[in-house]
């Protein structure tokens, strides 16, 4: 087990004791407060804990000793994109002159952090064969939202106001749906077709007067280049429409095909994917959006700008009254970009060229492994991750894709994505990336191979599995039934620890 | 690449194991037609030059001067403990938590950061974060209108006009409504939302509303009459949606105990570092009944199937990855680290030292206040404030730049962030933390004295 700490935490409130921490602050005048009116002040509380330096640390890195992440261990989550995050990138992004550097600074103070926004913007849209970027969406959804947003100013620039539609293939992310419906449009889903790609003539009758745009993820959720881009791309356009393109699976392709080249009219690029940001358990990722010609009035405000004189500038409010507006506070995630920025540089293209081939390269030696103990529903070249199925194992013996990857953890990695994409029975997406070392993938496919050997021979022990993790499978009915969302008052009402 | 591991034996034991001769066959399905030009990007550099560039970068940027400037983003004291745990690669390098039997860790600690967001704010459902505080913002009104079935919104003048603006942008999409409430012009109250005003907005019988969106304290720093408001939407079938600072709730009244449905607001103060605009923390609650409504994920505790405590996101449901395009919102990744930040931030400092944070900045301001108005800039709004504060300087766009070549960076020039409102023209707002200096105020006010004397020859 690569997570390493067993010993469950009891929660910071529980370590709590009413005199203990503090002493960081210097204490205010009495009468500091004397000049605010009763009625604004708060009367009770807040109960935060109280908790001295030395158990701070222990509680939070005890914590941290129950986490499986990239730093511990093979992390192939399929569709996510777990590559190493490099070291350099933090200690960049902790910089005083990057950290402590305020959104409302003046431009004249801001040149250092605008030169490095302007260079990856440049950089992005190069990849991306797109026209202009803008880095302000704090993730890829809110990227999807941005793009999305776009389209429908376009077409109502136009005058074109019927287009209520946007048409997804069934194997999208879930994020495309739910952002068409945010943009105001009906999510119209698209079957694939049997080999895994887009449905050429399912796509053509559902184009027509009232499609907005297609959202197309390529290289797709199933790990497969659709080949039959260009034409469903051709037929996008022909019918008034635009192309957008979640570029979630850019790892794929850098400098083997541009979607802006190919005529794509959006696409959004998640740094923490692609570029190296850490995912921080969560987020913070950074969503940037690049456009073709089309879209570029209606980039998000404020753009950021290089005057002739070689200075840089944000855009001023109301500069661009096509645009859609803002998306959100200040410039963007600007501390999860200068690690991107140091990816980038550190890369150039030779290097983010290969990054590419080596995960195309990993994927497809995994996945010759894992074809010879679990179904490989497609048997073409993957891109940089490819979808594996239990489909036959669970008819044989009752074991499911769960079981798998619950087994999984006791052999000391992270599962894959599991049961999606939707379109696949019992699947595992399994994305290896390029930085994973040849012993570790032969030793991932060693352990698939033997969980298979025990779903023949003791199901059992996989129905129960994990074992070795510091908990086992959850009571997830009973928290959503009884949703237990905080800590109550520090009243020692809850359940106590059980340590 | 640098951070790859692959030898040359290895890719030739990788291509024979998949049977091909060389890696563009496993590119084959790009059509010839769609090949990519050449990348054309600056070459690799070495980590030597790499952080020789990234310094000198960072090295462009002006951090050294003496700032006033707040404006949605804060100056604050963080304690060293914080970054040293943030390093660590089990926090920073996971996801988020599909997999709980191995996230326990990021659980327990979103679990957590719920907990302590619910105390400050008194909210019984705290997501587990959204992007910032404009972002939360504009969802938090579209939970008001999901929940009331209406298509109006209300929210103050007085907001952060960056979260106003990602409102807009956000109701445009979803075809709803955003009006704004004005303020009041003059009097003892002037520059707060105007209550009487929102009265008749409400009143309106064929454009209901769904929510009221107030922030205290406001974007010029002014505390608003919240419970009042809160009052006015309620009386009217709408909800009451409040813009929060955190580390103000320290010391004022919460959400919850003035009527709040919803709570949101920036966490940025909570320990996390300025940035230029991020990465920041998205604060976004809710009383129960609207747990429904709340995007994002929820961490709730639970058993294993030994009995064991432990941690599990739940009410799944209403995410984009199950509900698809009937989901509560498309957001996926989030500002969980940031959260954890907040979270580490507010145990080291804990309730004593939130409030003398939270204190000593009020106390700071009052000094900053005295200072300033002596050296000739009195403050603009005559209502009580908590540690920011609009001042009246004649031709403040000019003295502001001015300024800086004194080393000082004297807060907003407000009239360029609220272009649309002239009763700001002639204004700049100033606020002061708990690391605001006697020594920085009193070259502060001495500068900008020395400035307003050459305004005024």
């Amino acid at each position: 087990m690569t997570a390493a700490g067993h010993r469950l935490e009891p929660t910071i409130f529980e370590r709590s004791r009413p005199g203990r921490g503090g002493g960081r602050i210097p204490h205010p005048p009495r009468e500091a407060l004397a000049r605010i009116p009763a009625a604004q002040l708060r009367t009770d509380g807040p109960h935060l804990p109280e908790i001295s330096e030395p158990e701070l640390t222990r509680h939070y890195i005890n914590l941290s000793q129950l986490n499986y992440a990239v730093d511990t261990g093979f992390y192939p989550l399929g569709s996510c994109t777990m590559k190493w995050n490099p070291k350099v990138n933090e200690w960049a992004a902790r910089l005083t002159g990057f950290a402590a550097l305020h959104p409302f600074a003046p431009d004249e103070l801001a040149q250092g952090t605008l030169q490095l926004l302007w260079e990856l913007e440049q950089w992005l849209a190069e990849v991306g064969g797109m026209r202009a970027v803008t880095l302000q969406p704090a993730a890829g959804a809110q990227g999807e939202l941005t793009g999305i947003l776009m389209v429908r100013a376009y077409h109502r620039s136009r005058g074109d106001l019927d287009r209520t539609e946007v048409l997804v293939p069934d194997s999208a992310h879930g994020t495309n749906p739910a952002t068409a419906s945010m943009a105001g449009f009906k999510t119209v889903s698209i079957p694939s077709s049997p080999d895994g790609g887009v449905d050429l003539a399912a796509f053509r009758a559902a184009l027509g007067p009232r499609t907005a745009a297609v959202m197309i993820t390529n290289p797709s959720t199933l790990g497969l280049f659709e080949s039959r881009i260009g034409g469903l791309l051709d037929a996008v356009h022909a019918a008034g429409a635009l192309a957008y393109m979640d570029g979630a699976n850019l790892n794929a392709i850098m400098g083997r095909f541009k979607p802006g080249e190919a005529g794509f009219d959006a696409m959004h690029f998640n740094v923490h994917k692609t570029f190296a940001t850490p995912h921080g358990g969560g987020g913070p990722g950074a969503g940037p959006v690049g456009v073709g010609e089309k879209l570029l009035p209606f980039l998000p405000t404020p753009r950021v700008l290089r005057e002739p004189d070689g200075l840089f500038r944000l855009e001023r409010a109301g500069e661009r009254p096509a645009s859609i507006g803002r998306v959100r506070s200040f410039a963007g995630n600007t501390g999860v970009l200068v690690r991107a920025y140091a990816y980038m540089r550190a890369n150039g293209a030779a290097g983010l060229r290969e990054v590419s081939d080596d995960a195309v390269l990993a994927a497809n030696y995994v996945k010759a492994g894992v074809a010879r103990v679990l179904d490989v529903p497609f048997s073409r070249h993957c891109m940089h991750e490819f979808v594996a199925s239990s489909a036959t194992l669970k008819a044989e013996t009752g074991i499911r894709t769960l079981d798998i990857a619950k087994r999984l953890i006791d052999y000391g990695f992270h599962p894959p994505t599991i049961y999606f994409p939707l379109t696949v029975e019992e699947a595992l997406l399994v994305e290896p990336t390029e930085t994973e070392a040849l012993e570790t993938l032969d030793a991932f496919v060693g352990a698939l191979r033997a969980i298979v050997e025990e779903a023949h021979a003791d199901p059992e022990a996989l129905h129960s599995a994990p074992h070795s993790s510091p908990v086992r499978r959850l009571d997830e009915a009973t928290a959503a039934r009884q949703p237990n969302l905080r800590w109550r008052g520090m009243t020692g009402e809850q359940t106590p620890c059980p340590d | 690449m640098p951070y790859g591991p692959h030898t040359p034996e290895d890719r030739a034991a990788m291509l024979e194991a998949i049977g091909v001769a060389s890696v563009d066959e496993l590119f084959s399905d790009i059509p010839a037609a769609l090949w990519a030009s050449e990348l054309k990007l600056p070459p690799p550099e070495s980590e030597v030059e790499l952080t020789r560039r990234l310094r000198d970068l960072a090295g462009r940027n002006r951090v050294d001067l003496v700032s006033f400037l707040g404006a949605g983003a804060y100056r604050h004291f963080v304690p060293a403990v914080v970054d040293q745990l943030l390093l660590r690669g089990e926090f920073y390098t996971a996801y988020t938590p599909y997999q709980p039997e191995i996230s326990q860790g990021t659980l327990q600690t979103i679990y957590e950061y719920q907990s302590m967001m619910g105390e400050l704010t008194g909210m019984d459902v705290i997501s587990a974060s959204h992007y910032d505080g404009a972002s939360a913002t504009a969802e938090g009104a579209l939970m008001t209108c999901r929940a009331t079935h209406r298509e109006r919104v209300l929210i103050s003048h007085a907001v952060h006009p960056h979260y106003r603006q990602t409102l807009c942008t956000y109701f445009a999409g979803a075809d709803l409504v955003a009006d704004e409430i004005p303020l009041v012009a003059e009097g003892p109250a002037a520059g707060t939302t105007d209550l009487a005003a929102l009265e008749r907005m409400l009143a309106d019988p064929d454009r209901p509303v769904g929510g009221v969106v107030v922030a205290n304290p406001s974007f010029v720093g002014l505390l608003e009459p919240m419970a009042e408001a809160a009052r006015l939407a309620h009386a009217a079938g709408a909800l009451f949606a409040a813009v929060v600072e955190p580390v103000s709730l320290a010391v004022l009244a919460s959400p919850a105990s003035y009527g709040a449905d919803v709570a949101c607001g920036e966490g940025q103060p909570l320990g996390i570092p300025l940035a230029y605009g991020g990465p920041y923390l998205g604060i976004l609650g809710c009383r129960e009944p609207l747990v429904r409504q709340i995007p994002g994920r929820l961490v709730g505790l639970t058993t294993d199937i030994d009995g064991k405590r432990a941690f599990v996101m739940t009410l799944r449901a209403r995410e984009q990855d199950i509900r698809r395009e009937r989901a509560s919102s498309n957001i996926c990744t989030n500002q969980a680290l940031c959260a954890l930040a907040a979270s580490m931030y507010l145990a080291s400092i804990g309730p004593h030292g939130l409030r003398d944070v939270a204190a000593l900045g009020a106390a700071r301001a009052a000094e900053l206040e005295r200072a300033l108005a002596g050296a000739g800039a009195a403050r603009l709004h005559p209502g009580p404030y908590l540690n920011e504060f609009a001042v009246r300087v004649l031709n403040a766009a000019a003295v502001h730049r001015r300024l800086l070549a004194r080393g000082v960076l004297g807060g907003l020039v407000l009239a360029e962030a609220m272009p649309d409102d002239p009763s700001l023209a002639d204004a700049l707002l100033v606020c002061a933390t708990e690391v605001t200096t006697a020594d920085e105020i009193e070259v502060f006010a001495a500068a900008l004295g020395e400035e307003l004397a050459e305004e005024a020859r």
